[in-house]
C-alpha cells in the first residue's frame, strides 16, 4: 500500500477480533486463531512439542520484532515477494492481469520451478504455510453466508491464467482458525530454510518434512517444499516414492529427483532443482539420523 | 478518531486520521522524533519501540492499534540523568556511526538483555537480525550488547534497565 502497488478503498482492522488462542485439540491436534501472533505460536507448548516443524518454520521466518505483530492469517495472505509485483511500474499480470510478466525474462533468481504457468512464476513467500502443508491443516473461515473448512492444500491456487487470484477466499470472507490434525508422525519433523544470508531472509529452498520409521522401513512420510513453488509444495511424488522404502540416502535421493523431475526452471534460477533434492535429503537423513550435517 | 495510550508511562489522548502509523504519531504527534522512519517496507527496524511488553516495528502498528496499550519509545532508556547499560555500550564500543539505526538496535538490544542476561554473539545477531545498519558492519553493535550484558552482570543494582522499575519511573 505504501508503494502504491495496492490502493484498496476501504481497511477493516480485525485485530480486536478474539481469535488469538492457540488450543490443543483432545485427540492431540491444533486450533491456532487468525490473529494468533507468529511468536505466540511459535513458542505455545503444544506446537513446540507436538509439531516441531511449525515451531521452526516460523521462527526462520521474518525477524523477532516482525513476528511478534504478524498473525497467522495475515501470514498466509501475504502478497508475493516479485521485486516487479512490487514496484508498480514494471508489467505484471498479478498486479495488472493482462499486463505481462516481467519476471519471465527479468532477473528471477528468487522464482518458482514448480506450479508456474507462462503468466506468472513467482514464489509463495510463507515458511510456515509450508509446515502447515505437510500436516494438512485445515483453514476454517467465516464469509457473510457461511462457514467453509478448506484443506490448505486447496488454500493455494496455482497462477495458471488467473495469477490475480491467490486463494479461494470471497469478499468478506475470513480466516478465523487453522486446524492441524493429530499425527504421530509429527513428532519426528523438521523445517530446514536455505537463504542467502543466515537469518532475516525468505528462503531460496526450504523443507518441512516428517517421518515415521516401522521396522527400519518408512511407515509414514511427510514433504513440503518453500521457495521453489507457486504455492507451498507438498512432495506428494516424493512421498508416495518413500513409503515402504528403506530409510537412507539412497532412497532418498531417489525420491527427490522424481520429485523436482517435474521443476521448469528459468536460467536464473536453474540451481534450484539440485538445491531443493539436497535440501529433501539432508532433511530426511536428519529426522532419520542418517547424518546431522 | 480518538485514541489514548501511554507512551514512556505518560498518557496522550489525540484525534488521529485511521491510517496513521504508530511511528508517525510518535514522530509527528508526540515529536518523540527518537525512533526513526527508514524504509516503507517493514525492513529497517530503525522504527522498533516496544508494545506494552515486546519489541515491535511501529511502522507495523497502526496508531489506532496502540490504542489503551503503552508504548516504551527509545526517549526512556536514559533514566534520572543516566545512560542505560546499552546507550553507555554503544557509546564505549563504537556501536554507531550515522545512528540512523541506532534507536531500533537499543530497544531490541534492552530487551533481549532484559530476558537473556547473558546471550551469546549469535544470539545477539539473531536478535538483532530484522534490524539494518549501513554503517557498522555490525561487529561494534555486537560488542555494544555484549559491553551492557558484562557491566549489568557486574552491577546488578545501577543495570536495571526497564524491567524492575516502572515505566515513567524516573
Ligand atoms: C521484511 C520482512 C521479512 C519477512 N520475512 C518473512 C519470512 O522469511 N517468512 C515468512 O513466512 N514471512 C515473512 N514475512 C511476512 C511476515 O511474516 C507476515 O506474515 C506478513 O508481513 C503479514 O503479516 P500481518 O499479520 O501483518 O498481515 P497483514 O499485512 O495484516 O495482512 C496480509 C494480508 O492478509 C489479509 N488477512 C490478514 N488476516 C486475515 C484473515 N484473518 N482472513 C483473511 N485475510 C486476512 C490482509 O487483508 C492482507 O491482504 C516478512 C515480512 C517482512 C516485512
Ligand atoms: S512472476 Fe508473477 S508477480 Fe512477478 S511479475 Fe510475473 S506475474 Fe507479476
Ligand atoms: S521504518 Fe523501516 S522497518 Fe519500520
Ligand atoms: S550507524 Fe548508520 S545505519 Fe547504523
Amino acid at each position: 500500500m505504501r508503494q502504491n502497488v495496492l490502493r484498496p478503498g476501504l481497511l477493516v482492522d480485525i485485530n480486536d477480533l478474539p481469535l488469538n488462542r492457540v488450543e490443543d485439540l483432545p485427540e492431540g491436534g491444533l486450533r491456532i486463531g487468525a490473529l494468533a501472533r507468529m511468536s505466540d505460536v511459535a513458542q505455545a507448548a503444544g506446537v513446540v512439542q507436538r509439531f516441531p516443524v511449525i515451531s521452526q518454520a516460523l521462527l526462520l521466518g521474518a525477524s523477532a520484532q516482525l513476528r511478534n505483530m504478524a498473525s497467522m492469517g495475515g501470514n498466509l495472505c501475504q502478497r508475493v515477494r516479485c521485486s516487479y509485483f512490487r514496484d508498480a511500474t514494471s508489467p505484471c499480470n498479478k498486479r495488472d492481469p493482462g499486463s505481462g510478466c516481467a519476471a519471465l525474462d527479468g532477473f528471477n533468481r528468487g522464482h518458482a520451478i514448480l506450479g508456474t504457468s507462462d503468466k506468472c512464476i513467482a514464489t509463495h513467500p510463507s515458511d510456515v504455510a509450508v509446515a502447515l502443508v505437510a500436516m494438512d491443516a485445515v483453514v476454517h473461515t467465516r464469509g457473510p453466508a457461511d462457514d467453509r473448512a478448506i484443506p490448505i492444500e486447496e488454500f493455494f491456487l496455482l497462477p495458471g491464467d488467473t495469477p490475480e487470484r491467490e486463494h479461494p477466499l470471497e469478499h468478506g470472507e475470513l480466516i478465523v482458525a487453522i486446524e492441524v490434525p493429530a499425527t504421530p508422525t509429527a513428532r519426528l519433523s523438521i523445517y530446514l530454510k536455505f537463504r542467502d544470508r543466515e537469518s532475516y531472509e525468505f528462503a531460496l529452498v526450504s523443507v518441512a518434512a516428517a517421518v515415521r520409521i516401522q521396522d527400519g522401513a518408512i511407515a509414514d512420510v511427510r514433504l513440503a517444499l518453500g521457495g521453489v513453488g507457486t504455492k507451498p509444495w507438498r512432495a506428494r511424488r516424493a512421498e508416495a516414492s518413500l513409503v515402504g522404502k528403506l530409510a537412507g540416502e539412497a532412497s532418498f535421493a531417489e525420491a527427490a529427483g522424481q520429485e523436482l523431475a517435474a521443476a521448469k526452471p528459468r536460467p536464473l534460477n536453474a540451481f534450484k532443482v539440485e538445491l531443493a533434492q539436497r535440501a529433501i535429503i539432508r532433511a530426511l537423513m536428519t529426522l532419520t539420523n542418517g547424518d546431522t550435517r | 478518531m480518538q485514541i489514548t495510550m501511554t507512551v514512556n508511562g505518560v498518557s496522550h489522548t489525540r484525534d488521529v486520521e485511521a491510517r496513521l502509523l504508530l511511528i508517525h504519531f510518535l514522530r509527528d504527534e508526540l515529536r518523540l522524533t527518537g525512533s526513526h522512519w527508514g524504509c516503507d517496507t517493514s525492513n529497517c527496524g530503525a522504527c522498533v519501540v516496544w508494545l506494552d511488553e515486546t519489541p515491535v516495528k511501529s511502522c507495523t502498528v497502526l496508531a489506532a492499534m496502540a490504542d489503551g496499550r503503552r508504548v516504551r519509545t527509545v526517549e526512556d532508556l536514559a533514566r534520572g540523568g543516566r545512560l542505560d547499560p546499552v546507550q553507555q555500550g554503544f557509546a564505549e564500543c563504537h556501536g554507531l556511526q550515522c545512528g540512523f539505526c541506532t534507536p531500533g538496535m537499543m530497544m531490541t538490544a534492552r530487551w533481549l538483555l532484559d530476558h537473556h542476561p547473558d546471550p551469546s554473539v549469535a544470539e545477539i545477531r539473531e536478535a538483532l537480525s530484522g534490524q539494518l545498519c549501513r554503517c557498522t558492519g555490525y561487529e561494534n553493535i555486537v560488542r555494544s550488547v555484549r559491553w551492557a550484558s558484562e557491566h549489568e552482570a557486574a552491577q546488578p543494582a545501577g543495570g536495571d534497565g526497564g524491567t524492575g522499575r516502572q515505566a515513567g519511573e524516573r
